[in-house]
């Protein structure tokens, strides 16, 4: 069966289409789903895209919460359901409490858009699910707050319970314990500051972000 | 009655502050020698209707602490700027 996923757009949103596309260019079906939105029943994944939610004013992510939709995600990743924020999309997240920590200015003050080596470390996510423990990704990353930050008392939590889905193995951002991407205990949400949607062709120069896709898209359906 | 109140946030102790740290690298190239320490934050100034000067402190510290800081990062501080005579 068809994977139906929801691709969240905020206002400031930049990244939905090249998410769609990646959902497509897998075998699924994507909906563009505009942020006041209250509802997500009949989706089987939901992603938040990258960009610039509601301009980032404040800080990346911040208003984002107040918007309908994202009360809809928190339900929708409360009821199992496999929610994946990409760069924006992951500071959405832990702005709305949906995953801990935060995302800092990168160390170095640039922004950075290139195409890094991401290492997997735990398969037990959504979105890793397909992919094989110490695997290399090269895939893009585009970010100016993307040093993942928090307490060491989440450090720990997020190590002990095999959260830390993928590592840089450069790290470019100055992120605490080379940390890309992160999942709640459950393994069904995931953020992670690389665009694995901008992976997914040679003509893109990589094809290393199918991987992530397939296995959202493969674990979705199984929810029904 | 309406108070003027100063919310300052800033990032928490421990936490890297590369804005800072290049402001206060730049400094010495203007002449500013000696000068060190140098964080950067934000700063908002609001007017909240309020009941007393206590009730009007314990709202804005509220705000702050939910919305205007985000307190994995950084942490906020309220002052009370001189308030309005009253009518």
């Amino acid at each position: 069966m068809t994977a139906r996923v929801a691709i969240v757009v905020y206002p400031g949103s930049n990244c939905e289409h090249d998410a769609a596309e990646a959902v497509a260019a897998l075998g699924g079906s994507a909906d563009l789903v505009w942020h006041g939105a209250t509802d997500l029943a009949g989706y089987d994944a939901v992603v938040l895209p990258g960009g610039f939610a509601h301009g980032d004013y404040l800080r990346p992510g911040a208003i984002a919460r107040f918007s309908p939709v994202t009360s809809a995600v928190a339900a929708f990743a409360r009821s199992g359901g496999p929610v994946v924020g990409i760069c924006n999309g992951f500071q959405v997240l832990t702005e709305a409490g949906l995953l801990p920590g935060a995302l800092q200015k990168n160390r170095g003050l640039a922004f950075l858009c290139t195409t890094v080596g991401l290492r997997v470390e735990s398969t037990r996510s959504v979105l890793t699910s397909r992919a094989i423990e110490g695997q290399v990704l090269r895939i893009p990353i585009n970010h100016f707050e993307g040093n993942y930050t928090c307490s060491i008392a989440t450090l720990d939590e997020l190590r002990d319970g095999d959260r830390v889905v993928l590592r840089y193995e450069v790290n470019p951002n100055g992120s605490v314990d080379d940390i890309a991407g992160i999942c709640n205990e459950e393994g069904n949400v995931v953020g992670l500051m690389p665009h694995p949607e901008r992976a997914i062709d040679d003509l893109l120069g990589s094809t290393d972000g199918r991987v992530l896709w397939a296995a959202l898209l493969a674990g979705a359906p199984a929810r029904r | 009655m309406r108070f003027d109140v100063l919310v300052e946030v800033r990032l928490r102790p421990g936490i890297a502050d590369p804005q800072g740290a290049t402001i206060e690298r730049a400094l010495p190239a203007l002449g500013f020698t000696g000068v060190s320490g140098v964080s950067v934050g934000k700063a908002f100034r609001l007017s909240i209707e309020a009941e007393s000067a206590v009730d009007a402190e314990e709202r804005a510290a509220d705000l702050a602490r939910r919305l205007l800081a985000n307190p994995v990062i950084e942490d906020s501080w309220v002052t009370l700027l001189d308030p309005e005579p009253a009518p």
